[in-house]
């Protein structure tokens, strides 16, 4: 009997299958056999990049998995990034985290690293020289990068989770299906913005919103959303995917005149729109954000930054607001990011600026993969609508959702004081 | 009640119906240790999973969603066996790597809404190889 009779494999692949590349490739591509009629596939594609998720510790069975690849000689056929891990490299004691855990997460990453994969270790790879280019045909994982890699870069990517990820890398194939095909990235969902202002637009936290409304709005599908007048930045997308990738599964939304493949509406359709569009009045948005919140008191304990990973550009507008000022006393702040983007604030003072306002700045991992806030804290609050989504059920704490002016008052306070009379 | 389901991850496995029309994302949404819901924004919040026959329209969020399955594999508190309305490779993935790396089968089968919808929670529940479901006793 062959096996995977359903499946048109070329030689290359077969022979993988048959462990003539190894038995790190033939586990991988079995993997990979099993998975494609889950993803409607007959036959692969070949990518040129990859990332990988797979490297946060969840437990011991994907160290051993990881471990069981590395050891038997597997070795990932594409540049490949990581995504966090569960430690911070340089500083894990000063931070609390416990011998033995980061033991285990250095030994996860380290099995990745034997296999060639470049040391990241960021949830942001699309702000790195390893970001992909539009058309490209990747393996990503992270919902939040998926998310981005297709819609603001153009690159095409289906959501890879742990383990399908690093079996990517190792054949260089992913199943034939979904976002790697034309046909499946045009639009479904229509959502107009009405009565939305420019002001309102440009606010930092209007963003996350908007995301967080597309993932609660579209549970499979691809929204376009119509009518943004104002300029966006790559850190405004990049919070409109997260947020977007964590209410729901958005792996690509189009943004008419604003992401590549929707330079009008009929582009995103890739035709007429076959749906109505729906209103996103800023009504709707204001009940969308209050959803972000669960918390049912003003006090904060922890103020928290950087999910995803913040840009050079985002800690030095940070440090802006924090300059000459003081978290309270007790107050945890972090500002999680990259080591790449952490050495060069090192450089240029805006780390020591951040350090001095009281902010642990965290690289390589972030507070929702790492246990890194101290028991006892109660109440998050965040500028981030992932960080904000994730709070009660991955940290354990309550969230509050405001701008990034409001968590640096926050944090100085004790107090948040959330101003929503923008959202009108 | 019988329904002839697609076999995604094939296998054969029992247990009580836990039933739901949200999404579930097992990234935050699962403590793998104990097979307890922790999103506390989803209707299921403080159930148990483990032994379960989970029946849901898919999974949400996360892609370390599959990793935090096959935890729950290895720990013997991820459910019994899944039943979705929608193809979810994240959640299938979660159940091959558990047949593959730990040779636990976690069977995971497709639907129509309708036929989700139908099964009572509570219900004992029988997932058979190929696919077919047995609602009752």
């Amino acid at each position: 009997m062959t096996e995977f009779s359903q499946l048109v494999l070329s030689d290359y692949e077969r022979g993988m299958l048959d462990g003539e590349a190894g038995p790190a490739a033939a586990l991988a591509m079995r993997i990979l056999a099993r998975m494609a009629p889950l993803y409607g596939a007959d036959r692969f594609i070949e990518v040129t990049k990859a990332h990988i998720d797979g490297i946060v510790y969840e437990g011991n069975a994907g160290l051993a998995f990881a471990e069981k690849l590395a050891d038997s000689g597997g070795k990932v056929q594409v540049p490949t990034s990581l995504n966090v891990m569960s430690m911070d490299r340089t500083n894990w004691r000063q931070l609390g985290q416990e011998e033995q855990f980061a033991t285990n997460a250095r030994r996860l990453g380290y099995a990745y690293v034997r296999m060639g994969a470049v040391p990241t270790f960021t949830c942001a790879p699309y702000q790195t020289e390893t970001a992909p280019v539009f058309g490209e045909q990747i393996a990503w994982s992270e919902s939040n990068a998926v998310a981005y890699a297709n819609s603001v870069i153009g690159a095409r990517s289906n959501r890879y989770g742990d383990y399908l990820d690093i079996s990517c890398a190792l054949t260089g194939r992913v199943p034939a299906s979904g976002l790697h095909l034309t046909e499946n990235r045009k639009a479904t969902h229509w959502f107009r913005l009405h009565g939305v202002s420019e002001t309102l637009q440009q606010r930092d936290d209007f963003y996350p919103v908007l995301g967080y409304l597309l993932g609660q709005s579209v549970t499979n599908g691809v929204p376009v959303v119509e009518g943004l007048t104002a300029a966006a930045t790559s850190d405004q997308l990049k919070s409109l995917a997260a947020a977007a990738a964590s209410s729901g599964a958005i792996a690509l939304f189009h943004v008419v005149g604003v992401t590549p493949e929707a330079p009008d509406l009929e582009a995103a359709f890739q035709g007429k729109p076959d749906v109505d569009p729906v209103m996103v009045t800023p009504a709707l948005l204001r009940s969308i954000r209050k959803t972000l919140t669960t918390s049912g008191t003003d006090s904060v304990d922890v103020v928290a930054f950087g999910s995803p990973h913040a840009s050079l550009r985002e800690c030095t507008e940070l440090s802006e607001l924090m300059r000459g000022r003081h978290a309270r006393s007790g107050m945890q702040v972090y500002v999680t990011t990259s080591r790449a983007v952490k050495e060069i604030l090192a450089r240029t003072g805006v780390l020591e600026t951040l350090e001095t306002f009281g902010t642990s700045v965290v690289a390589d991992t972030c507070i929702a993969v790492a246990p890194l806030v101290r028991p006892g804290a109660k109440v998050l609050m965040s500028n981030s609508g992932k960080y904000a989504h994730y709070g009660p059920g991955i940290i354990g704490v309550e969230s509050i959702y405001g701008s990034t002016a409001e968590c640096v008052e926050a944090a100085v306070t004790g107090r948040a004081e959330v101003d929503d009379s923008a959202w009108q | 009640m019988r329904i002839a389901g697609k076999s995604l991850v094939d296998g054969d496995a029992m247990g009580m119906a836990l039933t739901t029309d949200t999404p579930l994302s097992f990234w935050g949404g699962v403590n793998p240790h104990t097979g307890e819901i922790i999103d506390r924004r989803h209707p299921l919040d403080g159930e148990s999973i483990a032994g379960r026959i989970l029946i849901l329209p898919s999974g949400r969020g996360s892609c370390s969603a599959s990793g935090v399955l096959l935890e729950s594999i290895a720990n013997g508190t991820a459910p019994a066996g899944i039943i979705v309305s929608e193809t979810d490779p994240i959640i299938g993935l979660g159940a091959i790597l558990g047949d593959e790396l730990l040779d636990r089968v976690v069977p995971v089968v497709l639907v129509t809404p309708e036929e989700r919808a139908a099964i009572p929670d509570g219900m004992p529940v029988r997932l058979l190889f190929g696919g077919s479901i047995e609602v009752g006793e």
